[in-house]
C-alpha cells in the first residue's frame, strides 16, 4: 500500500524506537493520517468533508454518552428525562443540543461527502469497495438517527417510530411477525424504546468500525482528486501531514462556526415542535414527517399510490430500499473509463440535474401526501431511479469525454511542473 | 508423527487416530477418514448449538408474556349518538366504535364490490342486525396511523368514512379502502355484543 516516495517513519526517540519495535501504533498512524501518506496535491475543500464526518462521529459518540449518564430508556420516564436534561443536569442543555443539531451535521457533511464521490467518479475503480463500505456507514447512521429520533417520546417520537416499523409489514406473508418481534409487542410501546436505546448506543461504535476499515480500503490505491487521473509520480503528491491536516483544521473552524451557530441561537430550527409533545398512542399528529435527512426517501416512499401487480405498500418500501442500495452497484452501472466530471461534459450536467431533483425529492418529503405534491413526488422518484439505472450507463458509452491533464503537477502548475522538480515539492522533515 | 506418539500427554483416542491417519487403515472403502466423520459431526453439532443459542437471544425480542396476556375490554354503546364515533384503547392500540347513519349505510351497501381493493360488503364486516355499529382497528393498514374521522370535526376524507393524514389513504364508510397506499380495509377486531348497549372486544 501507499507509493514509494512515502515518507519513512524513523523514530528518533529512545522510547518510540523501543515502543516501535513492540507496538508499532505511532507508525500505524504515522502512515494513515501523518506524514506518511501521500495524498494528491490537487484536491480541493470537497475533501475535507470525511475527516468532518470523521469529527461529526465523535461529537456524536462523546455527546452521547454524556446524555445516556442522564436519560431513562422508559416510557414512564423518557420524555420526563430529557427535560431534566435540558432544565436541571449542569450544561445538559448544550449536550443535547448538540447531540440534535449533530445528527443534522453528520448527515449534512455526509451527504456533501457523497456528492463529492459523485461528481469526482470517486467510486470507480480502484475504489468501488470504499464506496460501497460509505454505503453501509450510510445504511447504519440511518438506523441510528431513526431510533436516536425514538427515544426523546414525543409525538413524532411515537408516530415516526410507528410508520418506519410498520414498513416491515409490507414483507409478504411474515412481514407482521417481523414488525411484532421488531417492537416486542403490538404496537410500539416500552419494549421498542428500552431496544432502541440499546442499540442506538452499540450502532455508533459499529459505525467506528466500519469507518477504519473504509480507511483502510482508501489508503491501498490512495485518495482520488479533482482530475480523476491517477497518481504518477512523487511530484503529484504532499504528505497529508502537514498539509492536509491544517487544510482540514482549516475547514474544521469553519464547521464548528456554523455547527455553533445552530446549537446556540437555532438549537430547535431542524427539529418539529410536536416531538416536545409527549407521545400520545391514540392520536396521530396531523402531519406526519420524518427528520429532514430522510425526506427525499420519505418522498419515493410515498410515490407509489397504486397497486401494479404487487401492493402500492410494497411497491413503496421496496422502492425507498432500492433508492439506497442501488448505490451499491454505481460502480458498475457508470462504466465511463472517466472518473472525474469535470472532463466528462455530459454527465456533468447529469449530476446537476440529479441534484435539483434530490432537493426535489426533500421539498415534497417534507410536505403533506397530497397534490400536486405526490404527482411532483412521482415524477421526481422516477427521475432518480432513471438517472442511474438508465441515463448514466448510456451516458457512460456514447459520451465523448475531454482531453485529460498528462498528469496531476501538470494540472496544477501547467508547463511549470518541468521546472519544480519532485523533491522540491517535498516538505523538510 | 512421531512427535504425536512421544508426547506422553496425548490421549489414546488422538493417538489412536494418528495411527490410523498414517497406516491408511480408516482411508479403505469410500475414502471417508474416521476424522473426516469426526469433523463434520462436531461441526454439525456446534451449529445446531449455536443456533440454538442464537434463537434464544432473537426470539428474546418477541413480545413478553405481560404484553401477551389477553386483555379484553367492555365498551358502553349507549352515549355514542348516530353520526358520531368513539375510539377506545384495546392492547394498546386506538379502536373506533363508530355509529352509522342510514345514509352512510347506504352509501356503504351501493358499492360494487367487484371495484373494491379489498372486497367485503358491509355485512362482512359488522355484526347481523347491527350494521349500524361499525367496529374497527384505528390503524392505517398502511403504516399504521391513527386515521381522521372519529373525533367531531376531523377530515373523513373523500369517501366520508375516515382518512389517514399520513400518506393520504381515504376509506369509506365501512371502513374499507378507497384510495390512497393502504393494501387493505380497516381490520375488524374479534368482538361480540353482550346487550344492545354492551360490546365485548377481545
Amino acid at each position: 500500500m501507499s507509493f514509494p516516495w512515502a515518507n519513512q517513519y524513523k523514530p528518533q526517540n529512545p522510547f518510540m524506537q523501543w515502543l516501535d519495535s513492540r507496538l508499532p501504533l505511532p507508525r500505524l498512524v504515522y502512515n494513515s493520517v501523518g506524514a506518511g501518506y501521500p495524498v494528491p496535491r490537487n484536491i480541493n475543500y470537497w475533501w475535507n468533508f470525511g475527516a468532518l464526518a470523521g469529527v461529526a462521529l465523535v461529537v456524536q459518540i462523546i455527546t452521547g454518552i454524556v446524555l445516556a449518564m442522564h436519560f431513562g430508556g422508559n416510557t414512564l420516564v423518557a420524555f420526563d428525562s430529557v427535560e431534566h436534561i435540558m432544565r436541571d443536569v449542569n450544561y445538559g442543555w448544550l449536550m443535547r443540543y448538540a447531540h440534535a443539531n449533530g445528527a443534522s451535521f453528520f448527515f449534512i457533511v455526509v451527504y456533501i461527502h457523497i456528492f463529492r464521490g459523485l461528481y469526482y467518479g470517486s467510486y470507480k475503480a480502484p475504489r468501488e469497495l470504499v464506496w460501497m463500505l460509505g454505503v453501509v456507514i450510510l445504511l447504519l447512521m440511518m438506523a441510528t438517527g431513526f431510533m436516536g429520533y425514538v427515544l426523546p417520546w414525543g409525538q413524532m417520537s411515537f408516530w415516526g417510530a410507528t410508520v418506519i416499523t410498520n414498513l416491515f409489514s409490507a414483507i409478504p406473508l411474515v412481514g407482521d411477525s417481523i414488525v411484532t418481534l421488531l417492537l416486542g409487542g403490538f404496537a410500539v410501546d416500552n419494549a421498542t424504546l428500552n431496544r432502541f436505546f440499546s442499540l442506538h448506543y452499540l450502532l455508533p461504535f459499529v459505525i467506528a468500525g466500519v469507518v477504519i476499515l473504509k480507511i483502510w480500503s482508501l489508503h491501498i490505491p490512495g485518495s482520488n482528486n479533482p482530475t480523476g487521473i491517477d497518481v504518477k509520480g512523487p511530484a503529484d503528491t504532499l504528505p497529508f501531514h502537514p498539509y492536509f491536516t491544517a487544510k482540514d483544521l482549516f475547514g474544521l473552524a469553519i464547521y464548528l462556526l456554523i455547527f455553533c451557530a445552530f446549537v446556540f441561537f437555532l438549537p430547535n430550527f431542524l427539529g418539529h415542535p410536536d416531538n416536545y409533545i409527549p407521545a400520545n398512542p391514540l392520536s396521530t399528529p396531523a402531519h406526519i414527517v420524518p427528520e429532514w435527512y430522510f425526506w427525499p426517501f420519505y418522498a419515493i416512499l410515498r410515490a407509489f399510490t397504486v397497486d401494479f401487480i404487487l401492493p402500492a405498500k410494497l411497491w413503496g418500501v421496496l422502492a425507498m430500499f432500492s433508492s439506497i442500495l442501488l448505490l451499491f452497484f454505481l460502480p458498475w452501472l457508470d462504466s465511463s473509463p472517466v472518473k472525474s466530471n469535470r472532463y466528462r461534459p455530459l454527465a456533468k450536467q447529469f449530476f446537476w440535474l440529479l441534484m435539483v431533483d434530490l432537493a426535489i425529492l426533500g421539498w415534497v418529503g417534507g410536505l403533506p401526501a397530497e397534490e400536486p405534491y405526490v404527482r411532483i413526488s412521482q415524477i421526481a422518484s422516477i427521475y432518480y431511479f432513471a438517472h442511474f439505472l438508465i441515463i448514466l450507463p448510456i451516458v457512460s458509452r456514447i459520451e465523448r469525454p475531454l482531453p485529460l491533464p498528462n498528469s496531476i503537477a501538470e494540472s496544477v502548475l501547467g508547463n511549470d511542473v518541468n521546472q519544480a522538480p519532485a523533491p522540491a515539492a517535498q516538505p523538510a522533515e | 508423527m512421531r512427535v504425536a506418539h512421544d508426547m506422553g500427554f496425548q490421549t489414546g483416542f488422538l493417538i489412536m487416530t494418528t495411527v490410523e491417519e498414517v497406516t491408511g487403515h480408516a482411508t479403505e472403502g469410500d475414502g471417508v477418514r474416521r476424522r473426516d466423520f469426526i469433523f463434520v459431526a462436531t461441526g454439525a453439532f456446534g451449529g445446531v448449538g449455536a443456533a440454538a443459542a442464537a434463537w434464544t437471544a432473537i426470539d428474546q425480542m418477541n413480545p413478553s408474556a405481560d404484553v401477551l396476556a389477553l386483555a379484553s375490554i367492555e365498551v358502553d354503546l349507549a352515549p355514542v349518538a348516530p353520526g358520531q364515533a368513539i375510539k377506545v384503547n384495546w392492547r394498546g392500540k386506538p379502536v373506533f366504535v363508530r355509529n352509522l347513519v342510514e345514509k352512510e349505510i347506504a352509501a356503504a351497501k351501493a358499492v360494487t364490490l367487484a371495484d373494491l381493493r379489498d372486497p367485503q360488503s358491509l355485512a362482512d364486516r359488522t355484526k347481523e342486525g347491527k350494521e349500524n355499529w361499525l367496529i374497527t382497528l384505528g390503524v392505517c393498514t398502511h403504516l399504521g396511523c391513527v386515521p381522521l374521522g372519529a373525533a367531531e370535526g376531523e377530515n373523513r376524507g373523500d369517501y366520508g368514512g375516515y382518512f389517514c393524514p399520513c400518506h393520504g389513504s381515504h376509506y369509506d364508510t365501512a371502513a374499507r379502502i378507497r384510495k390512497g397506499p393502504a393494501p387493505t380495509n380497516l381490520e375488524v377486531p374479534e368482538y361480540a355484543f353482550l346487550s344492545d348497549t354492551r360490546v365485548k372486544i377481545g
